[in-house]
């Protein structure tokens, strides 16, 4: 696999007056920010304020919705991800994702991480790949000896240890989380916001979650939403982790961080 | 610093897998497309063949004494009450027993029960007609039949609608035991906490609740029994023709053994005869009507679903 | 204001916590769903009794004969070997056409075009085409198929092939919708993380959802199977031969399009002869019939079971 990529002050993906809408509904409003480069970037907010759906919106799973639509753009290295021309296919082999509930395939752990580059056209003997990315995933010492074994046969933990390294496995630029901690125990939780900061020198992490000591403890960034009154979700304010936390700029902001709602 | 530009097809993607997507796509959308074709051929070879068959005869001649087809008398009423009486029968027979074996094997069967009456209930639906109509025939006509009623000739309504009724029982038990167990288990709970019984609980409570699932099943039940022929055809008599009759002890006539008699009859009947042709008007009526039936029921099962 | 044992309160409350008596509604009730599950399986016993009484003599007393004699007019010499044959590659025909046919549908439904308004005109014909009654399908069939190979001036149209796609066309709606269902209970998350790893759709539907959907659309395709081989109804429409008929020594191809008849029909056909050596007849052959059936049934249901998952 590559070594790793040169910092950049560039953002590697900047939505521009992004909304997201499914049908007629309009979900989320008017979204603009430069993600950086090699942070992790937190999306926080009260449920149903459209952070999963904007998350979903960056590697375009929401075209898998019928009826889902997006405007605005989202730049990707000067390239609009939603213009024509591009193929979601792609877009997806580049900005992969981590969901909520651990879903490792019906496979062998080997598959499971082979899976990825294989079907998009690599090759060969996928064993380095498989190794290299359990260790980026820090899952590679617990599975070593039982690759052949099923990804469903390992606990909760592990098995989303194991969908990192799936994830990891095409080597995308970024990798989206969403909530990938929710339904995971405590300890588990810890070894993967562990996991996550060492993930950030090599790839760009977006992640939403509804823990906001986890935002505050393990992000270098933060984008807070809310919903609005058109039940349409809205950026109400962004910036660096410390700074959104103690000393925000909006009133609503203090409100969600100190737990007066939400 | 200037962003550096990306190379104009990064997010391309590779254009032999784009162009394996769009053949699958088009093969699968030609195959969803067969069906809309078939429906299609049906309508337009029963409405062609109908036509024809209502041009070549006087319409007088459907409504006459009885269905002798051969002799130019298509009394379609003859037909009609035919199918009515034996879907009567059948349905006396099938409903009750459908829905109280439903009932018990939703609220009443232990698992180990359960596990005994399902499989008879699908050994049931398995059994292919014919073999049905052979039992109305050589058992429940001379063994069951004509031993209550003395007047039962060989062939009757009665026998051939019994057989029909036996035929659609695990018809009606699975649509009504789908519909029952549908309904949400808090119900009963809630009835069970107010010092109801099981009975007063699955009679008051449960089975109103899925009124509308068991109301499909009988309407689905009717249409299979108007739409069934092979019992017909061996049991009830009728081959060659049928004088119109409301009495089930003797032989009669459906559409759809109408149909079956036809095509079987010893002379080839064939081409642009009027008889020929009658074969696809008795279609078009029967389709029309199980259509009709069949879409009734199915607005009734989207009702139970939506309702939970 | 002393804290009296209210003796005849409780006793009243002993009472009717007890409950004693029988509930006759109960009673009544229990013997009635009783009574139906009796008479549901004495009707299938007796009819299988039945059946056996009057079909295993033939056997017993002519043995394997039965099973390789053409159809005659002599009862004591005819016998399934034509009507098995005919049964043989209605079920061929009818895997070869409505198998793939129907499982590409369910893939269409369910995979590429869930929601859109053309899949919902798609499944709405199909739950109606599922309803309509065989004898019609043999109306197609006799209309279309039939009419196809006259109009080609092949033999006069009525063979085993115009019958077996004739049935394929019958049972395709259950292949369908069996389908539709077994791909329907494979979990989203299933595919979510399939895409999110950017494979295409149709890498995701073969190398994903296909395998995990396999047992139940295996299910689905026994069952069509075993439908398909008992129907009769649009047979003799499509063009079956009921009475006896010889083949004359023609090739495969000249048997695929000549005079031909099934199983099911040949039982129609001597169920309705008035002598009782052809009812027996017509028993032994729904012996076969029935062992086909309950093969097949109980091998769906064996898979079925064997390879049902919680997810």
């Amino acid at each position: 696999m590559a070594d790793l990529p040169p910092t950049t002050d560039e953002p590697i993906i900047r939505l521009e007056d992004v909304s997201l809408f499914y049908s007629s509904f309009r979900a989320v409003r008017n979204i603009s920010y430069p993600f950086r480069t090699n942070a992790i970037t937190a999306l926080i907010g009260p449920s149903g304020c459209g952070k999963s759906t904007l998350l979903r919106s960056i590697n375009r799973m929401n075209d898998l919705v019928p009826g889902a639509y997006a405007e605005g753009r989202m730049l990707y290295h000067g390239e609009d991800l939603y213009g024509p021309g591009v193929d979601a296919v792609e877009v997806r082999r580049r900005i992969g994702m981590v969901f909520q509930k651990p879903n490792p395939f019906p496979k062998s752990i080997f598959d499971n991480v082979a899976f990825g580059p294989r079907v998009n056209g690599v090759k060969g003997d996928m064993a380095d790949i498989v190794e290299a990315s359990l260790r980026r995933a820090s899952l590679w010492d617990d599975v070593k000896d039982k690759l052949k074994q099923s990804g469903m046969a390992l606990s909760g933990g592990q098995q989303q240890r194991l969908c990192i390294a799936r994830a990891i496995a095409t080597e995308p630029e970024i990798i989206l989380m969403d909530e990938p901690c929710s339904a995971l125990d405590p300890r588990s939780t810890l070894l993967i916001e562990e996991l996550m900061l060492e993930l950030k020198q090599r790839y760009t992490i977006i992640i939403v979650t509804h823990n906001m000591q986890q935002a505050a403890r393990a992000s270098d960034e933060t984008v807070f939403l809310t919903m609005g009154d058109d039940r349409a979700g809205y950026m109400v304010e962004a910036g660096v982790t410390s700074e959104l936390f103690t000393n925000p700029k909006s009133q609503l902001t203090e409100d969600y961080v100190s737990g007066r709602f939400g | 610093m200037s962003v550096t530009p990306a190379a104009p097809s990064l997010l391309g993607g590779d254009p032999a897998r784009r162009r394996k997507e769009r053949l699958v796509s088009r093969i699968l959308v030609s195959a969803a497309m067969v069906s809309i074709v078939i429906s299609l051929f049906i309508v337009l070879a029963l409405l062609f063949e109908a036509f024809a068959f209502l041009q070549q005869i006087d319409l007088s001649d459907l409504f006459g004494m009885g269905w002798f087809p051969r002799r130019g008398q298509f009394d379609i009423l003859t037909l009609f009450i035919g199918s009515v009486i034996i879907t009567i029968i059948a349905m006396l027979v099938a409903g009750p027993i459908g829905l109280l074996s439903a009932i018990y094997l939703s609220e009443y069967a232990s698992p180990r029960t359960r596990s005994v009456i399902k499989p008879v209930l699908e050994i049931l639906a398995s059994i292919p007609s014919v073999v049905l109509g052979f039992f109305a025939l050589t058992f429940i006509n001379p063994q069951i039949v004509q031993r209550l009623f003395s007047g039962a000739t060989v062939f009757n309504m009665l026998a051939a609608g019994l057989g029909v009724g036996v035929l659609i029982i695990p018809l009606i038990a699975s649509i009504s035991e789908d519909a029952l167990r549908a309904v949400p288990r808090s119900l009963r709970e809630a009835s069970y906490g107010l010092g109801a019984r099981k009975v007063t609980t699955t009679l008051r409570v449960v089975v109103p609740a899925a009124v509308s699932g068991i109301v499909a099943a009988f309407i689905i039940g009717i249409s299979r029994g108007i739409g069934e022929t092979m019992v017909v055809a061996i049991a009830a008599g009728g081959t060659g023709g049928s004088l119109r009759t409301f009495n089930p002890l003797g032989p009669g006539q459906t559409f759809t053994g109408a149909i079956a008699s036809l095509a079987t009859g010893s002379d080839q009947v064939q081409g642009g005869q009027a008889a020929y042709l009658s074969l696809f008007f008795l279609g078009l009526l029967l389709f029309i009507l199980t259509l009709s039936l069949n879409v009734i029921g199915d607005i009734f099962v989207r009702h139970t679903r939506q309702r939970y | 204001m002393s804290i009296e044992t209210p003796t005849v309160a409780s006793g009243a409350v002993h009472r009717s916590l007890k409950r004693t008596g029988p509930h006759w509604p109960s009673l009544i009730f229990q013997g009635l769903l009783a009574f139906s599950l009796l008479f549901t399986l004495l009707a299938l016993l007796f009819l299988l009794v039945d059946v056996l009484n009057r079909g295993l003599p033939v056997f017993t007393e002519r043995g394997m004969d039965f099973l390789t004699s053409p159809l005659s007019s002599d009862p004591t010499k005819a016998g399934v070997s034509q009507a098995l044959w005919g049964t043989f590659w209605i079920g061929v025909i009818t895997a070869v056409v409505a198998f793939p046919l129907g499982v590409a549908t369910a893939i269409y439904l369910e995979e590429y075009a869930a929601g859109s308004r053309l899949t919902r005109i798609v499944d709405v014909n199909i739950r109606n085409l599922a309803g309509v009654p065989s004898i019609v399908y043999g109306l197609l069939g006799l209309a279309v198929f039939v009419g196809v190979f006259k109009a080609l001036n092949i033999g006069n149209g009525r063979n085993v092939i115009a019958g077996g796609v004739t049935v394929a066309v019958l049972v395709l709606p259950i292949v369908i919708i069996t389908a539709a269902e077994a791909l329907r209970a494979v979990p989203i998350a299933i595919r979510e993380a399939g895409y999110g790893v950017g494979a295409s759709r149709w890498q995701v539907t073969r190398q994903l959802v296909l395998p995990a959907a396999f047992p139940g659309i295996l299910t689905g395709i026994v069952l069509s199977l075993s439908r398909a081989l008992g129907e009769a109804a649009p047979l003799i429409l499509a063009g079956a031969v009921l009475g006896s008929y010889s083949s004359g020594g023609a090739d495969l191809v000249g048997q695929l399009v000549g005079p031909y008849t099934a199983l099911p029909i040949v039982v129609y056909r001597w169920t309705t002869l008035p002598q009782e050596e052809f009812r027996q007849l017509a028993a032994a052959g729904m012996i076969v019939l029935l062992v086909i059936t309950f093969i097949a049934n109980g091998l769906a249901i064996y898979l079925r079971n064997k390879y049902s998952r919680s997810w």
